[in-house]
């Protein structure tokens, strides 16, 4: 990956553009600290930081066509370069440089804005043709590759993250609160909104173009699902599983392109031990694996790790995380993400990409998007325990299915049948509701507003449900209630936050750019026809994964329970010592100061803490949620 | 402090956050009104015998005996009795 910035005026952009190119782009060194590269003419400025990993030579940016009238700049790869290069060079391109970067270029020329149906691949990418006087920014389907923007009047800033848009604004963006009080429910702000008033995400799969006229936005692709029966694939398990294999071994292959070596993260669970095993099986890399443990025995998986290490015969290594060390990465951590985060997650995360950088790699493959694309999470399971009890609400025997997901609910009241019906059974009347899977997620996420401020609470406009409700596709009503799952989970959180604050954001915090073979687009697109008992046959969540890759793997792995990463929250900073940052930033003056949250409650909340009383996870995510905010606001917001 | 008041109080502050007593009716269920969730109840149960000195069965894990400040009240009442 690397980073791009740009500024856009039809009206003429003012003088002193490439001092501020040189700015914007300065704030993105980490994701291209090999260089920089610059274009800019009347209307149109554009930067670029280098992370080579592609034609290490010749693939310096901006790229532009044979006669200089098209200039590309590209966050992401390109994996099926080769095979686009093969064919527009005999449609009679001529190419320069042997960079992925450079298809990009006659792959607009040749299709116009049909290009983008032809790439294979993560990106964020600025074209400008100056003959057309047409700018287009697109970004790759499910949200790998970041691109936000801000429109004023009619000059359009743009950049990898919003750190690089800010030099250019003319005032400093204030809090939208509408997205702290989305990122309270859905774990990220609903896109395109971001924390920043004013300034927007490029949604992924999303294109925008702009000329002399304004600005348009359209969707290119989206997530798409069968509305009847006679659409899903057709086939014995078999021959769907050995279709599936081909398509993720093909997805890994053109993912181990590189003209520097290419690694792979390694959790212990089934989806990067299914990455480990088709690298280890089927090319010729050599197996260069990394993996995080951690101090407290529950989160760890190291035991698992070295199975697969095993079995593989990978040269590994491996970084443990200490509750100290993500109090002391937290800040940091933070003006990477450019936004609050509800659990800690993301800060092993950006150790591990520490290690990778330390060993001198550039480049892993990881198994995000396997649980959303291949139907394996907890969110699948309990939906689909919620919708059989709502065929018989009075059932003792369905509810109690579902300590076999929570089984705290064995040692918790959960005899109770009103217990279960509190916790999982709000709308079983309503089992047809568009968000039903995730009512109960975003109603527990949603305590932690009850810390705003009344000021805060006051302006907030209203039910935000109805916003995702909303932003659903007509045809979404006609899908399996399992397959509106599956694409609300990935629009809300595998989009908002697993590949951005603990994705993307984490990795390129130490220059490291992670490939995701679960989340080519051939992948998604044939399992999105698959039907979903193939995805969750019973309660075995990802069956036709396990079917078709189990075999590669060691039984323990593919039979464990699976354990949903995480790491510590509230003991990382009140276990010990508090830091002192944290004594800060929540102090009534700070808590004032910002005026987000209600000062009195947060001290309760601080002094529950520290009587050792916070043993939930809502305790656990308003603590993470309130100091993130906090941080957040001392970052960019002072 | 009595009972009543010692129980209120605790739910105000570790569940409500808030010392204003009007946030929370006596006979308010604990579930319904979304103020204590499965692990909260295991939190609450820590306080019960921390705080009262009385064990909690599983049998008696039941919303007639925790899940309001009235319903605490009476399970305190009867258990201390025993």
């Amino acid at each position: 990956m690397c980073g791009i910035a740009g500024i856009a005026d039809f009206k003429g952009l003012q003088e002193g553009v490439r001092d501020v190119l040189q700015r914007m782009v300065a704030q993105l060194h980490h994701r291209g600290p090999d260089g920089t590269g610059f274009y800019a003419d009347q209307q149109v400025g554009l930067a670029h930081a280098r992370l080579s990993i592609i034609d290490l030579a010749g693939g310096a940016q901006p790229i532009h066509n044979e006669t200089g009238t098209v200039q590309v700049i590209f966050n992401g790869e390109i994996f099926n370069y080769v095979e686009l290069r093969e064919q527009l060079i005999a449609l009679g391109h001529t190419f320069y440089t042997h960079s992925d970067t450079e298809v990009i270029v006659h792959a607009y020329e040749q299709y116009d804005l049909d290009f983008v149906h032809h790439l294979n691949g993560q990106f964020a990418i600025a074209i400008w043709d100056s003959v057309k006087n047409k700018l287009v920014l697109c970004r790759d389907r499910v949200g790998i590759a970041p691109l936000y923007y801000s429109l004023s009047g009619q000059r359009l800033v743009f950049g990898s993250e919003v750190k690089s848009v800010l030099p250019a604004l003319a005032a400093k963006p204030a809090v939208n609160l509408q997205a702290l009080d989305q990122l309270m429910t859905f774990w990220a702000p609903a896109s395109p909104n971001t924390m920043f008033e004013g300034v927007k995400e490029l949604s992924p799969g999303c294109m925008l173009v702009m000329d002399a006229t304004g600005v348009e936005v359209n969707r290119y692709w989206d997530w798409a699902f069968p509305t009847s029966v006679d659409q899903y694939a057709d086939g014995s398990d078999a021959a769907l599983a050995e279709e599936l294999r081909d398509l993720l071994v093909s997805a890994t292959q053109i993912r181990l392109r590189s003209d520097v070596p290419v690694g792979a993260y390694l959790s212990g669970g089934l989806d990067s031990s299914v990455l480990v095993a088709m690298i280890h099986h089927f090319s010729d890399a050599r197996l260069r694996t990394f993996s995080i443990g951690f101090d407290a025995e529950s989160l760890d998986e190291t035991s698992y790790q070295q199975m697969m290490i095993d079995q593989v015969n990978a040269d590994h290594s491996r970084v443990i995380c200490s509750e100290a060390d993500i109090a002391d990465n937290f800040v940091k951590t933070i003006w990477h993400t450019e936004s609050p985060i509800l659990r800690t997650a993301p800060v092993p995360m950006r150790m591990l990409s520490q290690l990778v950088h330390s060993q001198d790699y550039k480049v892993v493959l990881t198994g995000e998007g396997s649980d959303e694309v291949l139907g394996g999470y907890d969110i699948f399971k309990e939906t689909k325990i919620r919708q059989f009890w709502a065929v018989n609400q009075d059932s003792t025997f369905r509810p109690a299915l579902l300590k076999r997901l929570y089984p705290y609910l064995d040692v918790s009241p959960g005899r109770a049948q009103q217990y279960l019906k509190n916790f999982f059974g709000g709308n079983l009347d309503e089992p047809g509701l568009p968000c039903f899977s995730h009512i109960p997620r975003w109603t527990t996420t949603a305590k932690c507003k009850e810390f705003f401020s009344s000021e805060v609470k006051a302006s907030l406009s209203g039910d935000v449900t109805a916003l995702m409700e909303s932003a659903l596709p007509n045809e979404s009503s006609q899908w399996h209630y399992f397959n509106r799952a599956q694409y609300l989970e990935s629009k809300s959180l595998m989009a908002g936050y697993l590949l951005s604050s603990q994705g993307d954001r984490m990795l390129m915090a130490n220059s490291v750019e992670g490939r995701f073979p679960f989340l080519d687009h051939r992948v998604i697109e044939f399992a999105n026809r698959l039907p979903p008992k193939l995805k969750m046959k019973a309660l075995n969540e990802k069956y036709l994964l396990k079917n078709c890759m189990g075999g590669y793997l060691p039984d323990a792995i593919v039979n464990r329970h699976k354990q949903p990463y995480r790491a510590p929250d509230i003991p990382s900073f009140f276990a010990e010592s508090t830091p002192q940052y944290v004594e800060d930033m929540l102090s009534e003056e700070a808590l004032a100061k910002t005026g987000l949250f209600d000062s009195k409650r947060v001290q309760m909340l601080l002094k529950k803490i520290r009587l050792g009383r916070a043993i939930g996870y809502k305790d656990n995510m308003a603590l993470v949620g309130i100091l993130s905010t906090q941080v957040w606001h001392d970052l960019y917001m002072n | 402090m009595s009972s009543k008041d010692k129980v209120k109080n605790y739910i105000l502050e570790n569940y409500l956050f808030t010392d204003d007593q009007s946030a929370l009716n006596d006979g308010d269920s604990f579930l319904e009104q979304g103020i204590i969730d499965s692990t909260g109840i295991l939190e609450v149960i820590f306080f019960l015998e921390e705080e009262f000195g009385i064990s909690v069965a599983d049998e008696e894990m039941v919303p007639e005996n925790l899940d309001s400040v009235n319903n605490l009240v009476k399970f305190i009442e009867t258990k201390s009795a025993a």
